[in-house]
């Protein structure tokens, strides 16, 4: 029997640790694999028996005798057993393709990796041209996972047109949107996945160098992250002369330094270049000129992951999955007050009611859902008349919501959706990187004006200022955070007026 | 703030090691945290002339991260999540009940120099909220009880030292 306990953040966080020291106390040395994402069910502890890999959860290290003990007799009689974990309907249902390999085994050992059709997208990339390569990705429909949602093939295309001696892939792991962790679980359950996918974008538009630049907020994606290229490199999937192809691709990990902005693109890159990271104003195009004035793709963990299995299983297996313009699959995350929270890969077109009800089962405190805010903090808040569009860039876009990197925080009905409003102004006040005025000022007065109009002065009229400093924001902001921090005020206001003036929960 | 001896000799190497690297200014000072527990206001010209750099310009990247301090910090660092998922799940009651049983607010260190309390926006850890980070661990579902325990599990820590 193999025993598996993951070394995830969120599995340590709920005491994995415990659970794998009780383990060895018992003479059993567990594999310390990635997690599925069934954050609900960790720490989940699974173990290969001659017939199948069956799980229990979630587990604390005083169920481990009576575990063992099962082991040997019925474990199908434990508590906590939850049968084949592959058959757990909450994973079963979905369509893994990034997280395919998420808990499998250990992430950091390339063996596995390989056994498990690693670097095989690479294989193929290194006998096609950067043309056809780029080609790939086009036909794939991927777009920027990120949040912005670009076509990640015409991105590419710039970059490859450009005619420069040096050209940087950078990867956008600055996953700072709260209710997101989908970055974390591909750097932390399969991270050479993202190196793959980075090599091979060094091949696509002749790039040498890449860096990933990641949250300081994730010390243990950054140690795993260190490691599995330390073992790239000695395997030659990454450094001199690729498997023998002549190619030549450098990866670095460096760590930011707790600020939101650096997850805007041209900030980042400021950031990397050791400076303030201060947003850019665009034209000219990263593509052009990125790091250090040199054509950069900048692509988010999951677009870059997502393109190991592009160039693995072709363009057309994922141009399959998703619907309209918004194809592949989405990493949905669901978070916040729930009860099954979790990663959740879907072809894009799930509804939001189907993900929140069916899969999260509703709230953690077990009240109402009152609104749902997918997209990170500029995401607007959803009432419940909004949850049965299909999670789709453009359906979203449409009502002034956003998919954005595919977080999803429920909130139950005690939460203020006045304060929260009032928050989304205060985080702008605290992260803006200060470069324009609407969004370094505006935030600051967005927060005086929400008081105002709690406290009942002058309410009408501050109303309308606020209004007015929301479109002041939207159109003058450099970029998105000033720009859409409008976004969850303006839907609080339209959807639960009621909590601004005190009178009582009642929706409108 | 003075610094020692030694302190000045391994910031001046880690000078020397970070120089040639591009872009150096971050995982420089990153280093420099790392092994003295903050950036020294004495360092900042030594690290401008380092990396040929003015000492506006590497003091306006210490002052524009929330990460890098200019003065000593506590021996253990605690992070409280502030951001959206960590709120649904009653994280501004953590907050208040960790100011209030600390006595100190966020940015500020206890008298004993045992714990300094910081906010943090998103820890990755959203399915199981409220998140705290101490040091290099995240600990999930941190209600009042929980925190009380895990500040007890910090001072039992030092004790035993």
């Amino acid at each position: 029997m193999t025993f598996y306990i993951p070394q995830d953040t969120s599995a340590l966080a709920m005491g994995a640790e415990s659970v794998a020291r009780a383990l060895q106390a018992a003479g059993v040395e567990p594999v310390r694999n990635g997690s599925r994402g069934m954050f609900w069910l960790e720490p989940l502890l699974e173990v290969q028996t001659d017939q199948s890999r069956i799980a229990f959860g979630p587990v604390s290290s005083k169920d481990i005798p009576s575990i063992l003990d099962a082991l040997d007799a019925d474990p199908s009689a434990h508590s906590l057993y939850l049968g084949d974990v592959e058959q757990i309907p909450y994973l079963a249902s979905q369509q893994r393709l990034t997280y395919a390999r998420a808990g499998l085994g250990d992430p950091i050992c390339l063996d596995n990796y390989r056994k498990l059709n690693g670097f095989t997208g690479l294989k193929n990339a290194l006998t096609m041209t950067s043309q056809q390569i780029v080609d790939q990705v086009k036909d794939s429909g991927l777009r920027g996972r990120g949040g912005a949602a670009f076509p990640a093939g015409i991105k590419w295309q710039t970059v490859l047109d450009c005619d420069s001696a040096q050209k940087y892939i950078v990867c956008n792991a600055d996953e700072g949107d709260s209710g997101t962790f989908a970055d974390r679980l591909v750097m932390e359950s399969d991270p050479y996945q993202l190196i793959e996918g980075m090599c091979i974008a060094g091949l696509a538009v002749g790039a040498t160098q890449g860096y990933i630049y990641l949250r300081s907020e994730y010390p243990m994606a950054h140690k795993l992250l260190n490691i599995a290229i330390e073992r790239a490199v000695e395997a030659n999937f990454l450094g001199d002369n690729i498997q023998g192809c002549g190619k030549t691709f450098h990866l670095e990990v460096r760590l930011g330094a707790g600020a939101y902005i650096c997850g805007e693109e041209t900030s980042l890159l400021d950031s990397l270049e050791g400076k303030r990271g201060m947003v850019r104003a665009k034209p000219p195009l990263p593509a052009i000129e990125g790091l250090f004035g040199q054509p950069t793709v900048v692509n988010n963990v999951l677009t870059l992951a997502a393109i190991s299995t592009i160039l693995e299983q072709g363009a057309e297996t994922y141009q399959n999955f998703g619907m309209g313009r918004s194809r592949g699959t989405l990493a949905i995350q669901l978070a916040g007050n729930i009860k099954r929270g979790g990663l959740i890969e879907l072809a894009f077109g799930v509804t939001l009611r189907e993900v929140v009800e069916d899969y999260g089962q509703g709230t953690y405190s077990g009240r109402a859902i009152r609104a749902i805010q997918v997209g990170g903090p500029l995401g607007a808040f959803l009432p419940e008349s909004q949850w049965d569009m299909p999670m789709d860039y453009e359906a979203f876009a449409a009502i002034k919501a956003m998919i954005g990197h595919g977080g999803i925080v429920v909130f139950d009905d005690t939460a203020d959706m006045a304060a929260q409003a009032r928050f989304a102004m205060e985080f702008c006040a605290v992260e803006s990187c200060g470069k324009c005025t609407p969004c370094r000022i505006g935030s600051v007065r967005g927060v005086e004006v929400i008081d105002r109009i709690v406290a009942n002065k002058d309410r009408d009229n501050n109303l309308i200022l606020l209004h007015d400093l929301c479109d002041t924001m939207e159109l003058g902001s450099l970029c998105a955070m000033g720009g859409m921090t409008p976004f969850p005020v303006r839907s609080a206001l339209t959807h639960f007026m009621n909590d601004f003036t005190g009178e009582g929960k009642g929706d409108n | 703030m003075g610094i020692s001896q030694n302190e000045r000799q391994s910031i001046s190497d880690l000078v020397d090691q970070h120089k040639d690297l591009p872009g150096a200014l971050l995982p420089l000072l990153h280093a420099i945290q790392n092994e003295v527990g903050y950036v020294p206001d004495s360092a900042v010209a030594h690290i401008a002339s380092g990396l040929n750099l003015s000492r506006a310009e590497v003091h306006g990247v210490i002052s524009f991260y929330h990460d890098f301090k200019t003065q000593p910090v506590g021996r253990n660092t605690v992070q409280i999540c502030r951001a959206e998922a960590c709120q649904s799940m009653g994280s501004r009651l953590l907050e208040a009940h960790a100011k209030e049983t600390l006595g100190i607010d966020y940015h500020e260190t206890t008298a004993d120099g045992s714990i300094s309390l910081e906010a943090v926006y998103c820890l990755g850890n959203c399915a199981c909220s409220p998140s705290v980070r101490i040091n290099d661990d995240v600990f999930a579902r941190v209600d009042q009880n929980r925190f009380d325990e895990l500040i007890a599990d910090i001072r039992g820590a030092e004790v035993r030292k």
